[in-house]
């Protein structure tokens, strides 16, 4: 693939290595001609000197054949447009934006650029994983299709113990995927129960979320 | 109407001054404190330190009931997104924008923004000015 990083700092430099490293065709745009000569010096000539929300730079970095671009600067005002110009203007199949406020992934959305990678969200994903039982845990969100993979352990105090899958009201747009019991996969049929210990990996919509975590915890809590 | 100022430049300024004798109601926003003082103290609007590209900052601007909105920034990338805000998120009515690259401006245009270019109108204005005839149009994309 032909990849376009915009912006050579940390993140597109780890970035563009690991994709040359991979195979890829990249190219990174930096528009600060020092920092420009230290990537190239590690990674050759893959290092444009300019700013990568101007037209005139895309073109010249050849974006309208470019399978992808990653927006990385530190600045999400930047990577926005930098992404709305590569996919409007140069029709760009994939556009990934790096944000740094966490608010801001939705504005993304709402704005057209899907892709986001948020570090600041990442770790709270991560600390929110840390949370002990009696949750449902996020594994992944599918944020273009709006749907959630979360796990759930059954505890003692779970009202579902002993329970046939097929007398279970799940919430609506909500399917238990596969059940690890003793770290076998199970996947469950109608006649499936619930036992103590098992780990419960169900899809469902990020509006059921909470519909989901009282049928496994009888109360909604977070 | 209810006008909310993103930049309080040279440009943001004069316009709040502006828009205030006219009789209209104006919040101005910056990230720097002491741009406030090009509004002089007799100043009737309200300022209000904060990034505009920031959705909390806009509301207490008061966004949610503004009629118009505009971006006045030196950057063409925050007036862009704040504008895009204000228009995709609070539906503000009327939404206008500074973007400085001619070729940035006439992409968002199409993309459906109220955009001015410093740039196109100076050079224009200039062009007019030293022949006195219209300039051709234009030389960008």
């Amino acid at each position: 693939m032909y990849i376009i990083v915009a912006g050579g700092g940390k993140v597109g430099f780890y970035l563009a290595r690991e994709l040359l490293e991979q195979g890829h065709e990249v190219l990174v745009i930096e528009k600060d001609g020092k920092r420009a000569d230290l990537i190239q010096n590690d990674l050759g000539n893959v290092v444009m000197v300019g700013m990568a929300d101007e037209a005139a730079t895309l073109e010249e970095a050849g974006a309208a054949r470019a399978d992808v671009i990653c927006a990385v600067t530190g600045d999400d005002e930047d990577n926005l447009v930098i992404c709305q110009v590569a996919r409007k203007r140069f029709q760009v199949p994939r556009a990934i934006a790096r944000i740094n406020n966490p608010k801001n992934e939705e504005i993304f959305r709402l704005l057209g650029i899907d892709e986001t990678v948020s570090s600041t969200n990442m770790v709270l994903a991560a600390l929110e994983q840390e949370i002990p039982s009696r949750n449902l845990v996020p594994l992944l969100r599918l944020r273009h299709a709006d749907i959630e993979i979360v796990e759930a352990v059954i505890d003692d105090s779970s009202p579902l113990v002993g329970v046939n899958l097929r007398d279970l009201s799940l919430p609506r747009e909500s399917i238990i995927a596969v059940i690890i019991r003793r770290s076998q996969p199970i996947f469950p049929t109608g006649t499936t129960t619930l036992e103590v210990g098992d780990e419960v990996i169900a899809l469902t919509r990020s509006a059921h979320e909470d519909a989901l975590r009282s049928l496994f915890f009888r109360t909604a809590r977070r | 109407m209810f006008v909310v100022i993103m930049g309080c430049g040279r440009v943001g300024a004069r316009l709040a001054q502006l828009l205030t004798k006219a009789g209209h109601e104006v919040t101005i926003l910056d990230v720097n404190d002491a741009a406030f003082n090009r509004l002089g103290a007799d100043f009737p609007g309200t300022t209000l330190l904060g990034n505009g590209i920031d959705m909390d900052v806009l509301r207490r601007a008061g966004i949610e009931r503004a009629d118009a909105f505009v971006a006045a920034t030196q950057g063409d990338n925050r007036n862009i997104m704040a504008s895009q805000i204000a228009q995709h998120v609070f539906k503000v009515p009327k939404v206008v924008t500074r973007i400085y690259d001619p070729i940035r401006s006439d992409t968002f245009t199409e993309l459906g923004l109220n955009a001015i270019s410093p740039t196109v109108l100076g050079a224009n204005a200039f062009f007019e000015r030293l022949t006195g005839s219209a300039p051709p149009s234009s030389p960008s994309s």
